[in-house]
């Protein structure tokens, strides 16, 4: 296609800056400015993209593609492109990366080159993830997106890495090897390993090895038991990065993969999958109110969004995937931005624990007024984003039964409790131990990493149809399919009260 | 006249030889040069020479491969000119190649022309055995290479471990080697023939297909040639030879004995005894799954980095003898091509090791080699690729290898091997990035040797190995498809 090159470009320059830096003897400051750089000409990048992208052929279309033959034999080419929805998330990756590349800078990291160099393999490895036509392409991607993790939590962690790291690898691998055997068995089964021109596979056990990969990733209940240990050891802004942007992959695989074009299996396990999700969201929800420390309360209101985010997914109706590709943009700005909000809070005080913390406000104006923007985005007060994707998620799943959105508005309520118990026991009531006259206001330098997130965030506040009206068309049809083009994402029913969702396939 | 004055020679292909015989010659010239040049210049002139050779070799190889489109016995059809010889040849000289590289400073008190005559007669013999295609010639280069090999490990006569390891691999694999002419000797016995192809026609012809003789030969064979290629439960020898012999010979045991072993087997099974296939398959298959076994779970304990490489290359023998038990044309491209970055990263992680090893003076342990990764970036980078490539994660080809060889199995219709190799893979995956964690997460604890000097000796031969041997391991991992083409022509000439 014509502009293949933008999405080949948006892979291979954090590739080529990454090795750049690993190779090239500059200082510390150089090495983190030039990473800065290559992150903020990637979103440059990704706003050409994003011009390039004609919506009016429909979200579901794969556009900007580019092909090269890898292995002739096996049928697996080096194909790539984006879809509608899956540009929103490349752009929140390249401005996650560069908010958390500008942190490290900031807060200055030991074996600096090695560090960004990782930072910047870990961008390569999340475009390539949502960029991906072709299985095998998507595998890579999806493990190269786990060695730079290993590395960056494994060697700049906290006291406890290297448990938390060996948690976080054992259960990302099994769930990975799963679903290699999937794309195993379904690429030498249908001869192609295509996800644009191979059909659809009907079949439950392939189905199953996909999401055993995305489960682990998302993380969806029960299988988080990586969680806690490796967001509390990771450095803030890569536990930031985990929480917002690679979870979001796993996300994206739910929706393209899983229930794009396995749509009779992910009728069959939808509700399964909603109940788990829905255990997470309320789980999640309760223990974030009990944690007793910043990162652990960001931690698990994770697992709850996550939870949230699958459980709009596999509503399976467009109002379900609009509300959740919403919602993947917001929680993705938002945990990245409290969990470097929690790490400043950690360089000032020693430590994040709620018990000595509090009255952080009295004097600290600007870290009050982002923290609680983000917090009140976060906890959905209406009129915000956050609002805005709960409530099409919301809408989509009381198609599928009333009672899971009295699920989710449970799950809302319980999350305001959380984040205001965040909020205050930080900045309110009496001075904690561990907060001293010389802890400082966010600085300057602090404030131009966090305040593009808050804006960022206002401004899809104030207009989220820039990702709903872009994502998904609301568009239902029964027997209109062959007058739409290829890749439209169209509602049909099947029967009562039964509604499957397809690709439009040429 | 009494006698008849003329016998008949076959006719003599010396091209096809090529390898074998540019290798014999640098050994015979090493031998030379042993007695006839002062003990200082004989290191470095001995190592030009073979390394000359291995170049010359590897080129002869690669015009073999060029020139031989169709398979043509040779020399009475004692072996064959074809494709898959000259690839295996051209594998075993480039890691040869590497080795010598990585030999180039060896601490070797005495033998040092000896040590690469060796290293060249072996290769040689090698380069001669992937092409063999009967019986006797087969056991020949067998026993050409083996006894090299047993010398070699034995070579640094000032190490205990090195005359252990070296004695531990004479008695095994000539227990092995042992089995497998008494094999062949049963195999000869059941169908009057010692050809690959006309022990598959005999069998055909007699009806010998469930002959007690031949089976029964079959078997021995297979157990001799898995003592070869260290598969379990004929991998005993391995970690105690791969531990105490010197590090380069280590790594030359590791990618091209393995390359030799399994290029062999597949040959010899397909050839001769195609009509065995439901038999051997399953051999295979059962031999995969304890290789995959006993070589997982032993590396998970060790805590002397060359003795886990050692049970790592068992498991590997495992996952690359299954493309050969699935026994299809894509299995036999899926080990060709797996041979590629397998033997570069073999090579290239026991340089590393070696580098180590002589900067400490002391064998090298989890513990010692800690903090490898800041202090030498670049050797600390090629083990971490090479420990990414064992593993099979993407950006190597041991990623692609592993994929391939996974999807010859389920072609084959066995799905439950591509399970255990996916769980194998998952308990590899924990010494693998222990090594990782050992380079780059680790504080050297109790390193008090202090090296006097400072600085790490800088050698550039070496780093020349491991860096080429970089450059195949992710390269194959992009040019996937040229690979592929010279895989599948190889493999082109067995029938499936």
């Amino acid at each position: 296609m014509a502009n293949g090159w933008l999405t080949d470009t948006l892979i291979l320059l954090p590739l080529g800056g990454a090795i750049f830096i690993a190779i090239a003897p500059l200082p510390r400051l150089a090495a983190g400015l030039v990473a800065l750089a290559v992150s903020l000409v990637e979103i440059a990048f990704w706003g050409g993209a994003l011009s390039a992208f004609d919506y009016r052929a429909g979200a579901g279309s794969v556009q900007l593609q580019d092909t090269t033959t890898w292995f002739g034999d096996l049928g697996i080419s080096y194909h790539v492109g984006f879809t509608g929805f899956a540009i929103w998330l490349v752009g929140l990756s390249a401005v996650g990366m560069t908010a958390a590349i500008a942190y490290a800078v900031w807060v200055g990291r030991e074996h600096a080159r090695a560090y960004f160099a990782s930072m910047l393999l870990l961008t390569t490895g999340l475009v390539g993830v949502f960029a991906a036509q072709d299985y095998l392409v998507f595998y890579v991607f999806w493990e190269a997106m786990l060695i730079p993790l290993y590395v960056l939590v494994g060697v700049w962690g906290g006291p406890g890495r290297l448990r938390a790291t060996l948690m976080f690898f054992i259960y990302t691998m099994a769930g990975s090897l799963l679903m290699l055997a999937s794309i195993i068995v379904l690429g030498v089964s249908q001869g192609s390993f295509d996800m644009v021109t191979a059909g659809y596979s009907g079949s439950n056990w392939i189905f199953l090895g996909f999401i055993a990969a995305f489960v682990v990733k998302a993380p969806i209940f029960p299988f988080h038991g990586w969680l806690p240990d490796t967001y509390r050891e990771a450095p803030a802004e890569v536990a930031g990065v985990l929480s917002g942007l690679v979870s979001k992959a796993a996300a994206y695989g739910f929706l393209y993969i899983a229930v794009l074009h396995f749509p009779d299996p992910a009728r069959n396990f939808r509700t399964p999958i909603i109940v788990l999700a829905a255990i997470g969201l309320i789980y999640g929800s309760l223990l974030a109110f009990r944690a007793p420390y910043i990162r652990g309360v960001v931690a698990y209101s994770s697992l709850a969004q996550m939870g949230l985010i699958t459980f709009g997914l596999f509503a399976t109706n467009l109002a379900g995937f609009n509300g959740a590709v919403l919602q993947m943009v917001n929680h993705g700005l938002i945990s990245l931005g409290m969990f470097m909000l929690a790490g400043l809070v950690e360089l000032r005080a020693g430590t994040g624990r709620f018990d000595r913390l509090g009255g952080m406000a009295k004097g600290r104006p600007v870290l009050a007024t982002v923290l609680m923007t983000l917090g009140i985005i976060a906890l959905a007060v209406p009129g915000s984003s956050n609002f805005a994707g709960e409530f099409l998620i919301l809408t989509g799943v009381f198609k599928s039964g009333w009672g899971w959105s009295v699920v989710g508005a449970i799950a809302i309520v319980l999350a305001a409790m959380y984040m205001l118990r965040l909020i205050s026991a930080v900045l309110h009531q009496s001075r904690g131990s561990a907060v001293s006259d010389s802890a400082r206001d966010l600085r300057l330098g602090e404030l131009a990493l966090l305040a593009p997130i808050v804006v960022i965030l206002i401004f899809f506040s104030a207009w989220p149809a820039a990702i709903t009206d872009h994502t998904f068309q609301q568009r239902s049809s029964t027997n209109g399919l062959s007058t739409l083009s290829d890749g439209h994402v169209v509602q049909r029913s099947c029967g009562t009260g039964c509604q499957i969702v397809e690709l439009v396939r040429p | 006249m009494i006698f008849d004055a003329s016998i008949k020679t076959p006719h003599v292909d010396w091209f096809a030889m090529s390898p074998a015989l540019t290798l014999l010659g640098a050994s015979a010239v090493c031998l030379l040069i042993a007695v006839l040049f002062r003990p200082r210049a004989r290191r470095y002139l001995s190592a030009w020479v073979t390394g000359g050779a291995f170049v010359g070799a590897f080129v002869a190889a690669a015009l073999l491969y060029d020139r031989s489109p169709h398979p043509q016995g040779v020399i009475a059809n004692a072996i064959v000119r074809d494709r898959l010889g000259a690839l295996a040849a051209i594998i075993i000289c480039g890691a040869g190649l590497a080795s010598v590289l990585v030999s180039w400073r060896i601490r070797l008190r005495a033998h040092r022309a000896e040590y690469f005559a060796l290293l060249a007669a072996a290769a040689g013999g090698m380069c001669f055995l992937v092409t063999a295609t009967n019986l006797i010639t087969l056991f020949l280069s067998l026993e050409w290479f083996s006894i090299c090999l047993y010398v070699l490990c034995a070579i640094d006569v000032e190490l205990e471990g090195s005359l252990e390891a070296g004695l531990k691999y004479l008695v095994v694999g000539g227990f092995g080697s042992a089995f497998l002419l008494f094999g062949s000797a049963l195999v000869y016995g059941a169908t009057g023939k010692v050809g690959f192809a006309d022990i598959a026609h005999a069998t055909a012809a007699g009806g010998l297909r469930h002959d007690t003789f031949l089976v029964a030969g079959l078997a021995m064979i297979l157990a001799g040639l898995g003592f070869k290629a260290s598969a379990a439960p004929f991998h005993m020898w391995t970690p105690d030879v791969y531990e105490g012999a010197p590090t380069p010979v280590t790594g030359f045991m590791a990618a091209a004995t393995k390359t030799t072993a399994l290029v062999l087997t597949m040959r010899l099974l397909t050839t001769a005894f195609p009509q065995e296939k439901q038999l051997w398959t399953i051999a295979l298959a059962v031999i995969v799954c304890a290789s995959l076994a006993i070589g997982n779970l032993g590396a998970l304990v060790q805590r002397n980095v060359k003795r886990m490489l050692a049970y790592s290359s068992i498991s590997h023998a495992g996952f690359m003898l299954m493309p050969i038990a699935a026994g299809n044309a894509l299995g036999g491209r899926a080990l060709l091509y797996y041979l590629i970055p397998y033997s570069a990263m073999s090579v290239a992680s026991f340089a590393v090791v070696a580098a180590r090893e002589r900067e400490l003076g002391v064998p090298v342990t989890f513990d010692n080699i800690a903090g490898l990764g800041w202090e030498r970036p670049f050797l600390g980078a090629a083990l971490w690729a090479c420990m990414l490539g064992f593993a099979g994660l993407p950006l190597t080809g041991g990623f692609v290898g592993k994929f391939y060889a996974f999807s010859a199995v389920y072609d084959h219709g066995w799905i439950w091997l591509v399970i255990v190799g996916a769980v194998a893979t998952a308990v590899s995956l924990y010494y693998y990035f222990g090594l990782v964690r050992a380079l780059y997460m680790r504080a050297p604890a109790g390193l008090g040797l202090a090296p006097a000097g400072g600085q790490p000796p800088r050698e550039a031969a070496l780093q020349t190995a491991v860096f080429g041997c970089l450059v195949v391991t992710v390269g194959s991992f992009f040019a996937v498809e040229p690979l592929i083409r010279l895989a599948k022509h190889a493999a082109s000439s067995l029938v499936f």
